[in-house]
C-alpha cells in the first residue's frame, strides 16, 4: 500500500534521514497501520462537517499591547552554533 | 501575431500593529538582531499563538476599504516547509477561509485578502570557520512573526507601467487607512506578480510564470516589462512558456529561474489547531467602519463631483494624497481661484519642479499657489511669467503678486499698452500681415514672436491675436 | 513522624498535617525526595536537590511530580527525546506556575514515552519505566513515569498530560487515579505538544480525592492558549458514597472479549458494574456505534499534528544538532539522530496522511469521524449520566513485548481513545486485580461533568475498597538495603 518510493517522498517532506532498513520496516509498518486505518473507509460521511476543535471556544484575541521579549544571551544561550548574534546555519543556497 | 499580457499582483504588507501577529514582541526597526523575540515567536518547545486583535482590526479595514466580502468566520491554517527563517517549521498563515474574498480596488478585481505571519531575516555572513560548509547564514528573528496581510489580485492588469500605478494608488490606500506604513524599500510592501501572455483577441489565460523580488515601484515596471518580453520571445520563437517562480535582478535586469532540484513544494495546509476560528462581530465591523478615513477612489469622485475636475486630474490628486491635500487646502484658501487649473497647475507645473517629494513640505505655500493661479486666470500675468514666478516660490517662498512685480513679470494685456507694438510688429512683417489678411492663419507666429520679444513674454498671446485680428478686420 | 509515616499520606491527609503541624514541609519534601533520588523505576528524569522558596497557598509545601514535558524553567523538560536532551526552557507552563502559586514544590521530572507517543513508557530515550507492581512488566504510557512514581510512592501525586489515553491507561495499569479533564479546562502553554487538538493535563493521584484538590489547582483560563477556557464551575472535593439515581451506559464496542478486553479484565470490570448497581445506579448495554472507528480517525489526526509540531526540532535554535554539509542534511541528519523509531513513524505516518492527494483520503475523513464519535457521545450522554468502560483491554504487559508491533501496541488505547476525540472528561480508578495486576474501570462524562465524575469515582472507590499499597510499600524502593547498582527484584 505504501512503497518505497512513497516512503522516500514523505520522508524527504518530513526532512527525516532513514537509513534503507528503516525505510524497508517503515514501509512495512505504515502499510499495516493504514490497512487499519483505511476502514474508516466504508463510514458513509456524506455531508458530515469535520471537527478541528471538540470544544466551542469563543474569539481568543489579544489587546495589541506590548509584552516583555527575552535578553538576548537568554535567547541565544541554548543555540547549537551562534555567529554575529544570530542563529548560525549553512546557508540555504550553499 | 499581436500579443497581450496578463498580470495578477500577490502583495505582503506588513500591518502597522504595535506587536506581533501571535505573541507580546514589539515589531522591529532595526533592533540589534534577536532582541524582539519569546519564546512564541522563538518557536520554543510549548510555546502557543494567540491572535492580535488589531491585526484582524486592520484586515477588515483593508477589505472594507476594497468593497470584499468580510468572512463572518475566518480560519487559520499551518503551511509547513522547513527553512531557517520559519522557527515553528510552519508559517500561520490562511488557506481557504480567509478574511477578505473577492472586491476591487480601482480597475482591478481583488480575489482575496488574508492575514499570515513574517519570516525571520536570513543573513548571509559568508565563510565560516565550519570544515564542511563553505558560508553559513545567520537568523535574526526580531521580524519573524510581523503581521502581514497577503493582497492577491485577479489578473486584471496588462502592463508594467499600469502595475505600478495601481500599486501607487494600493499603497495611497493603505496609507490613508494607517494599516501600514507601506514602504517599499523598506520591505514592509512587498510585490510578487503571476505573468502570461495570449493572443490579442483570445480570453484563454497562458502559462503563467511567478516574478519575485520586485522591491521597488520602479523594478516592478522593469521586472514585468522584462518578464513579458521574455515570454513573447519565446512563443514567437516557437517555444513553451514553463510554470516557474522566477527571480528578477535589478542590477543586471536578467531574469533567473528559482526552481532547484528539490521536489515541488506540499504545504500539507491543515487548520492550526492552536487558534480557534475568529468569529468577526458585529463590535469589531462598526469599530473598523468607525475608524475608516475617505479613501482615494472616494475622494476622486468627490473631487469630480464637488469641484467639477476632469476624472484624470480628480485621480492624480487623489491617489497622491498629499497632492490632494495641498489642492483642497489651496483651494480653501481663495474661494475665487477655479479648481480645474489649480488641479492642473498642482499635478503639472508643481509636481514638475518638486518630485516625489510632499508639497506640504516645499516652500510653497496653499495659498500662494492660489492666488497665482488667480492671477494668471485674470491674466495678470501670463503662463510664462507665471512659471517664473513659481520658480521662485518653490526656491524661495513669498507671496506671488510681490514676486510678479518684484520682477517685472507682470502680464501686458489691454489694449493700450500692447497696441504700439502690435502695429510696430506688422510694419516689420508686411508680408505676414498680408497673408493673415488673405485668411492664412498660419504667419501670426512671427508677429506674436514680434510681440513676444518685445515685451520679454509678458504679453498675453490669446490677447495679441484677438488684436492682431482686429486691427487687420479679418 | 518518620519518612515513611509522612510519605504514606495522601496529598489531601499531607495538607491537613502541614496545617495542623504535625509534619513540616521541609520533612516532607525530604522523605519524598530520598525515595525519588533513589528510586530504580527509572520513574524520574531529574530530582530537585532541595525545595525551592515555596509559595503561599492551599496545597503549600506539598511536593508534586512533573511529567518531562511541562515546561519548567531552568530545568531539564527534554519529552523524553533526544532531540531535546539537556533543554531547559526560559520560561514555565502555565499549570506548573499554577501549582507554584498553590503552594506545591517541584519534586522532579518524570520519564515518559518520546513526545508523548506510547503506550508502554519504552519509548523514552531515557529508558524504559518499570512497573512496581511487577518490574518485569510496563507502567503503561506515555505517562508511565508520572504513574509509576505515583503507584510506588516517590511523589504524593504526579501532573500528566492525556492525549489518547496517556493518563488514564496507565493510571490502570499501576492502579492508580488518573483523570483527562475536558478539553480547554487546563492550559497547553508550555506543555511541549504532541497533538494540539487532543493533547489535555490532567492529575495521577492515589485517590479519587486528591484527583479532585490537584485538578482544582491545574484547571485556569489562560490569556495565552487561545483553546482554553477553564471550567464554569470550580472543583469541589467529592464526597458521595452512593450513585442512588445514576444511569450508566456501557457500551458494547468497547467492552467484551470480542473487542480484545481480556477476560480477567472483563471478570474485574463486571464485578465493579455490580457494585455500582448495589449503590444504586442503574446499567444499560447501549452503543456508540463509531467508537470503534476513534483508534484510526485518532491515528490520523494525532501523527497528522504531531508532524507538524515536532517540524521545530530542526537543530537551529535549541536541542540536538547533528553536522550536515548543508542545511538539508543538517535538518536530515538532527531528526534522524534525535527522535526515536516511534516518533519517526508518527511523523511519517502524519506526513503521509496530510500529503497532496491524500489529505481528503486520511486527515479530511478523520476529522468527520471525530465529529460523528462526538456525536455519539452527545446522544450517549441524554440517556445516562456517565459511559463506563474497562480503562485498558489488558493488564500491564512484559516489557519487549509490544514494542516491535507499533499496532498492537496502539490496540492499548482503544477505550480511552473516543473520549479523547469528543475532548469529554475521563476518569480512571484502580478496579481490583487480574491476575495480581491492576485493572482501571472508566467513566466517561459530558464536557464539563468533572464534580458529577468525580463523585461518582469517589463512591465507587469506596467501595471498591482497592488497596494499592502493596505496590506503593514495595515499589520503587529497594526491597533489601540499597546496593548500588544492584538490580532491583522483578516480580514481587
Amino acid at each position: 500500500m505504501i512503497d518505497r518510493e512513497q516512503v522516500l517522498h514523505v520522508a524527504r517532506l518530513a526532512r527525516l534521514e532513514l537509513t534503507d532498513e528503516e525505510v524497508a520496516r517503515m514501509a512495512g509498518e505504515l502499510s499495516d497501520v493504514l490497512g487499519h486505518i483505511e476502514r474508516i473507509d466504508q463510514l458513509d460521511l456524506e455531508g458530515v462537517a469535520p471537527t478541528t476543535h471538540v470544544v466551542d471556544v469563543p474569539n481568543a484575541l489579544r489587546a495589541d499591547e506590548p509584552a516583555p521579549s527575552l535578553p538576548r544571551e537568554v535567547v541565544l544561550e541554548r543555540a547549537p552554533a551562534v555567529e554575529a548574534d544570530g542563529f548560525s546555519v549553512p546557508s540555504p543556497q550553499a | 501575431m499581436k500579443y497581450e499580457p496578463v498580470i495578477g499582483l500577490e502583495i505582503h504588507v506588513q500591518l502597522g500593529t504595535r506587536t506581533k501577529m501571535f505573541c507580546g514582541c514589539e515589531l522591529t526597526f532595526g533592533e540589534p538582531p534577536n532582541t524582539r523575540t519569546c519564546p512564541v515567536c522563538l518557536g520554543l518547545p510549548g510555546a502557543l499563538p494567540v491572535v492580535n486583535a488589531r491585526a484582524i482590526h486592520f484586515g477588515l479595514m483593508t477589505g472594507m476599504a476594497m468593497g470584499s466580502e468580510l468572512a463572518p468566520r475566518s480560519v487559520f491554517h499551518r503551511k509547513n516547509y522547513f527553512y531557517p527563517d520559519l522557527p515553528k517549521g510552519y508559517q500561520i498563515s490562511q488557506y481557504d477561509e480567509p478574511l477578505c474574498l473577492g472586491g476591487r480596488l480601482g480597475d482591478v478585481r481583488i480575489h482575496r485578502v488574508h492575514l499570515e505571519e513574517d519570516a525571520a531575516k536570513l543573513v548571509h555572513v559568508g565563510a565560516s570557520g565550519r570544515i564542511h560548509s563553505s558560508s553559513s547564514s545567520v537568523v535574526d528573528f526580531n521580524r519573524g512573526g510581523t503581521p502581514l496581510a497577503e493582497i492577491v489580485t485577479e489578473p486584471d492588469l496588462r502592463s508594467g507601467e499600469q502595475a505600478r500605478e495601481w500599486l501607487t494608488l494600493l499603497r495611497t490606500t493603505l496609507r490613508q487607512l494607517g494599516v501600514s506604513d507601506v514602504n517599499m524599500e523598506e520591505g514592509s510592501l512587498r510585490c510578487d506578480a503571476n505573468i502570461s501572455v495570449r493572443p490579442e483577441g483570445t480570453t484563454e489565460l497562458g502559462t503563467k510564470t511567478e516574478l519575485k523580488n520586485m522591491n521597488s515601484f520602479r523594478f516592478l515596471e522593469r521586472g514585468i516589462r522584462a518578464e513579458v518580453a521574455r515570454q513573447i520571445e519565446l512563443l514567437e520563437s516557437g517555444g513553451e512558456v514553463v510554470q516557474e517562480t522566477l527571480h528578477y535582478d535589478p542590477r543586471s535586469e536578467r531574469i533567473t529561474s528559482m526552481r532547484s532540484k528539490e521536489e515541488a513544494h506540499d504545504y500539507r495546509y491543515f487548520p492550526e489547531p492552536d487558534l480557534v476560528p475568529v468569529r468577526i462581530e458585529q463590535a469589531m465591523l462598526d469599530e473598523a467602519r468607525g475608524a475608516m478615513p475617505e479613501l482615494p477612489a472616494d475622494r476622486a469622485a468627490r473631487l469630480e463631483r464637488e469641484h467639477g475636475l476632469s476624472e484624470a486630474s480628480a485621480k492624480q490628486l487623489a491617489f497622491r494624497a498629499e497632492l490632494g491635500d495641498f489642492f483642497e487646502a489651496a483651494l480653501g484658501s481663495d474661494g475665487d481661484v477655479p479648481a480645474q487649473p489649480l488641479a492642473h497647475w498642482v499635478t503639472g507645473e508643481l509636481v514638475a519642479r518638486i518630485g516625489d517629494s510632499d508639497p506640504g513640505d516645499s516652500r510653497v505655500e496653499p495659498v500662494a499657489l492660489a492666488a497665482l493661479v488667480g492671477m494668471v486666470e485674470r491674466k495678470e500675468v501670463n503662463q510664462g511669467g507665471a512659471r517664473q514666478a513659481l520658480d521662485c516660490l518653490v526656491a524661495d517662498g513669498g507671496e506671488p503678486r510681490a514676486i510678479v512685480e518684484a520682477q517685472g513679470l507682470g502680464a501686458i494685456g489691454g489694449e493700450d499698452e500692447l497696441s504700439g507694438v502690435i502695429d510696430a510688429a506688422l510694419a516689420a512683417n508686411a508680408d505676414a500681415a498680408a497673408k493673415i489678411q488673405g485668411g492664412n492663419e498660419k504667419p501670426m507666429g512671427a508677429i506674436l514672436g514680434y510681440v513676444m520679444r518685445e515685451t520679454k513674454g509678458r504679453a498675453d498671446g490669446g490677447e495679441v491675436t484677438r488684436l492682431v485680428r482686429e486691427k487687420l478686420g479679418v | 513522624m518518620t519518612a515513611t509515616d509522612a510519605v504514606a499520606f495522601t496529598a489531601a491527609q499531607a495538607v491537613d498535617a502541614l496545617a495542623r503541624g504535625d509534619l513540616s514541609a521541609g520533612e516532607l519534601f525530604a522523605a519524598y525526595r530520598e525515595r525519588a533520588a533513589g528510586e530504580e523505576l527509572n520513574a524520574f528524569t531529574w530530582v530537585a536537590e532541595e525545595a525551592p522558596a515555596v509559595q503561599d497557598g492551599p496545597l503549600k509545601g506539598v511536593p508534586v511530580a512533573v511529567k518531562d514535558l511541562f515546561c519548567t524553567r531552568g530545568v531539564p523538560s527534554q519529552s523524553g527525546s533526544r532531540i531535546l536532551e539537556g533543554y531547559r526552557p526560559p520560561y514555565t507552563a502555565t499549570v506548573v506556575e499554577n501549582l507554584e502559586r498553590a503552594g506545591t514544590t517541584l519534586l522532579g521530572k518524570t520519564n515518559q514515552d518520546e513526545f508523548a507517543m506510547g503506550s508502554s513508557n519504552e519509548n523514552s530515550a531515557f529508558g524504559p519505566v518499570l512497573n512496581p507492581w511487577d518490574r518485569g512488566r510496563v507502567p503503561g504510557g506515555s505517562s508511565g513515569g508520572s504513574a509509576a512514581a505515583v503507584a510506588a510512592g516517590l511523589t504524593p501525586w504526579a501532573i500528566a498530560t492525556d492525549t489518547g489515553g496517556s493518563i488514564r491507561q496507565p493510571a490502570a495499569l499501576c492502579g492508580i487515579v488518573g483523570m483527562k479533564p475536558t478539553y480547554g479546562a487546563v492550559s497547553r502553554y508550555g506543555m511541549i505538544a504532541f497533538a494540539s487538538s487532543l493533547d489535555q493535563a490532567g492529575p495521577l493521584t492515589r485517590d479519587v480525592t486528591d484527583a479532585a484538590l490537584l485538578l482544582g489547582h491545574m484547571v485556569s483560563r489562560d490569556p495565552r492558549d487561545s483553546t482554553s477556557i477553564g471550567l464554569p464551575e470550580a472543583i469541589r472535593l467529592p464526597d458521595a458514597r452512593r450513585l442512588d439515581g445514576i444511569r450508566l451506559g456501557v457500551p458494547e464496542e468497547l467492552s467484551g472479549e470480542a473487542e480484545g478486553i481480556e477476560p480477567g479484565v472483563m471478570e474485574a470490570f463486571e464485578a465493579t458494574l455490580r457494585v455500582a448497581q448495589e449503590l444504586g445506579a442503574s446499567l444499560e448495554t447501549m452503543r456508540l456505534p463509531h467508537a470503534e472507528h476513534g483508534l484510526s480517525a485518532y491515528y490520523v489526526l494525532a501523527p497528522a499534528e504531531a508532524s507538524s509540531n515536532l517540524a521545530r526540532y530542526d537543530g537551529v535554535r535549541y536541542g540536538l544538532r547533528s553536522d550536515g554539509s548543508d542545511l538539508v542534511s543538517l535538518y536530515t541528519q538532527t531528526r534522524h539522530d534525535g527522535f526515536g523509531p516511534e516518533v519517526k513513524r508518527r511523523i511519517m505516518l502524519g506526513t503521509y496522511a496530510l500529503s497532496s492527494g491524500y489529505y481528503d483520503a486520511y486527515y479530511g475523513r478523520a476529522q468527520k469521524v471525530r465529529t460523528k464519535i462526538a456525536q455519539d457521545f452527545h446522544e450517549a450522554f441524554e440517556r445516562f449520566d456517565f459511559v463506563v468502560t474497562p480503562t485498558a483491554p489488558t493488564v500491564a504487559f512484559g516489557l519487549g513485548t509490544k514494542v516491535h508491533d507499533p499496532l498492537a501496541m496502539y490496540l492499548n488505547d482503544y477505550c480511552t481513545v473516543p473520549m479523547s476525540l469528543a475532548g469529554t472528561p475521563a476518569i480512571s480508578i484502580p478496579n481490583g486485580l487480574s491476575e495480581g495486576l491492576p485493572t482501571g474501570f472508566q467513566i466517561a462524562g459530558p464536557a464539563f461533568s468533572e464534580n458529577a465524575i468525580l463523585d461518582a469515582a469517589h463512591a465507587l472507590e469506596g467501595a471498591i475498597g482497592f488497596d494499592g499499597s502493596r505496590a506503593f510499600s514495595r515499589g520503587g524502593m529497594p526491597s533489601t538495603p540499597p546496593e548500588r547498582g544492584a538490580p532491583g527484584p522483578l516480580g514481587l
